[in-house]
């Protein structure tokens, strides 16, 4: 008889009602069509292009076929990925002075008032005016492309970090704050402690802005510039082939810089991602 | 518990005026001594949250003195709000950790009186843990486990199980008169409950609103520990029925 209880559980078929069947069936669903949804999406696409310019005989100094662009991308591969690795060493390079900019700006203007009132509305106009704008400027007094380059990228992408990683700072939990000043805390274990870590869902999702526009900010100043001296970035080169009519040079440079803009996004989602899993809301897995 | 025990704290003539002309406190009066357990017991807007705040140091009496005797310094008082209030970011040991830290003190050294203190509480296994994996009379229980950790002179809370349902909450009482027994600290607890004033304290005082000041003192000379027991006991029945009508005077002077 000691079997008894194990047999039991052993022959009763685990209890799955309607409902819940229904609900894991369309969650399997969803997983699958994540992933292949948009794999169909542009397979069909780039196959309606390949029809398109087949059956109308487009030419391909207008719109060249898929095929082309493709034939162009693996036979220029080592030039294009030089051309890759300037510009994202000038992305990820405005990227950081980014942070330690925008970051650094936050933590000053939270450490002291009047230094907040004094500098955040420049802060703001350095935001607001298009970069493509100053770009032509900034190439007239500084002598060297690369650091040119870096403060076009720097002045699209610090603001996000700086505007958001200030909210966070100033959200920290009020009944935090009390206790902290009853332990009488100083103002520095008051920031390290307890201000930073609030602090760090906030600049995390402002770091993730920062990462596309400091790509489109290389970009813009290579565009503006020309690269002339340091070598020739994406950007020069969707220019170059545009001056020889090389239409599927241009979109071969295009599809790198856009591959390039969703690694880095999916890099830093992945970093937030990990940083914040053990204990922020928005990482935690998502239940039924 | 007739013995006089020492006083730690004495409030006198205080009074404290927000802006706006809005008189938060008028005159409170009262002597702290080691190992009382007192409740401010009122309704809301009586001041029983400004007290607290102005014996903790996180405001200052528009009028009046609050002495504190001997030597009074970090670590000396203990909080719990009514929230958990933990930092999310930080295990359950490294939150109770928090007092020490502040004061400069390595997690190392103090290692035994963290873990002391999570046991105290039941939850030395849950040290590793992080706050978003407990429900929320355990954060509680870390809250008040970080209030002690430094043996404080004196702790107060406010309000800290009117979010808690109801069997929680008698679990928590129960759980710190036993705490109390065990480490003899001394409390001023905030609530809007008489029983829970009743079942946890030996002084109840008894505050009106507009302006917050104090209506009446008690007394609940029942001895400590106080078992479960005494819940349901003619005395207890007697004690929050005085104390009802205490707080029913004191609506109505309002």
């Amino acid at each position: 008889m000691t079997d008894a209880p194990m047999t039991d559980a052993a022959t009763r078929a685990p209890v799955v009602d309607a409902e819940e069947a229904r609900r894991a069936k369309s969650r399997k669903i969803e997983a699958t069509a994540r992933y292949t949804l948009p794999v169909l999406c542009m397979v069909l696409a780039i196959f309606a292009w390949d029809r398109i310019v087949a059956i109308n005989e487009i030419p391909h100094y207008i719109l060249p076929a898929p095929g082309l662009v493709w034939a162009y991308l693996v036979e220029n591969w080592g030039n294009l990925t030089d051309a890759a690795l300037l510009t994202g060493r000038i992305t990820l390079m405005a990227l950081l002075v980014a942070v330690i900019g925008g970051a650094g700006l936050a933590i000053l203007f939270n450490q002291s008032r009047m230094v907040e009132l004094s500098f955040y509305p420049y802060a703001v106009i350095l935001q607001v005016t298009p970069v493509v704008a100053i770009a032509p400027l900034i190439f007239i007094y500084v002598e060297s492309k690369t650091v040119g380059m870096l403060l076009c990228a720097w002045i699209v992408a610090f603001f996000p970090v700086l505007s958001s990683t200030t909210l966070g700072l100033n959200s920290v939990d009020r009944n935090l704050r009390d206790l902290f000043a009853i332990y009488r805390a100083s103002r520095w274990q008051r920031l390290i402690h307890l201000q930073l870590p609030s602090a760090l869902p906030y600049f995390l999702g402002g770091l993730r802005i920062a990462g596309g526009l400091s790509l489109i900010g290389a970009v813009v100043a290579e565009l503006v510039a020309g690269t002339g001296g340091v070598g020739l970035g994406l950007a020069g080169r969707i220019q170059e082939a545009g001056y020889r009519l090389n239409i599927a040079g241009m979109f071969a440079s295009l599809s790198l810089i856009a591959a390039m803009g969703v690694f880095i996004f999916a890099a830093l989602s992945l970093l937030s991602h990990l940083l914040l899993r053990k204990w922020h809301e928005s990482a935690l897995k998502r239940e039924g | 518990m007739n013995r006089e025990r020492r006083e730690l704290l004495h409030v006198s003539g205080v009074d404290k005026v927000f802006a706006g002309n809005v008189e938060a406190l008028r005159g409170l009066d009262l002597t702290v001594r080691q190992e009382d357990f007192i409740s401010l017991l009122g309704p809301s807007g009586c001041g029983k949250s400004t007290a607290l705040r102005l014996i903790a140091g996180l405001s200052t009496p528009t009028s009046g003195k609050i002495e504190w005797r001997g030597d009074h310094g970090a670590g000396d008082i203990g909080v719990v709000f009514q929230e958990p209030t933990l930092m999310p970011w930080a295990t359950v040991s490294q939150n109770v950790y928090l007092p020490f830290r502040l004061v400069g003190k390595s997690y190392n050294s103090v290692r035994d009186e963290v873990l002391e203190a999570l046991k105290l509480v039941g939850l030395e296994k849950f040290q590793n843990a992080y706050p978003r994996e407990l429900s929320g009379g355990m954060k509680m229980r870390v809250s008040i486990a970080r209030a002690m950790v430094t043996r404080p002179r004196l702790i107060l809370m406010d309000e800290p199980f009117a979010a808690l349902d109801e069997i929680t909450r008698f679990k928590l009482n129960n759980d710190l008169l036993e705490l109390k027994a065990q480490i003899g600290c001394t409390v001023i607890f905030v609530t809007h409950s008489v029983f829970e004033s009743v079942f946890l304290s030996d002084r109840i005082v008894v505050m009106a609103a507009r302006p917050g000041r104090v209506t009446e003192e008690l007394r609940v000379d029942e001895p400590y520990p106080r078992p479960e027991s005494f819940r349901t006991s003619a005395a207890f029945a007697d004690h929050a029925r005085r104390a009802s009508e205490a707080l029913e005077t004191a609506m109505e002077a309002a």
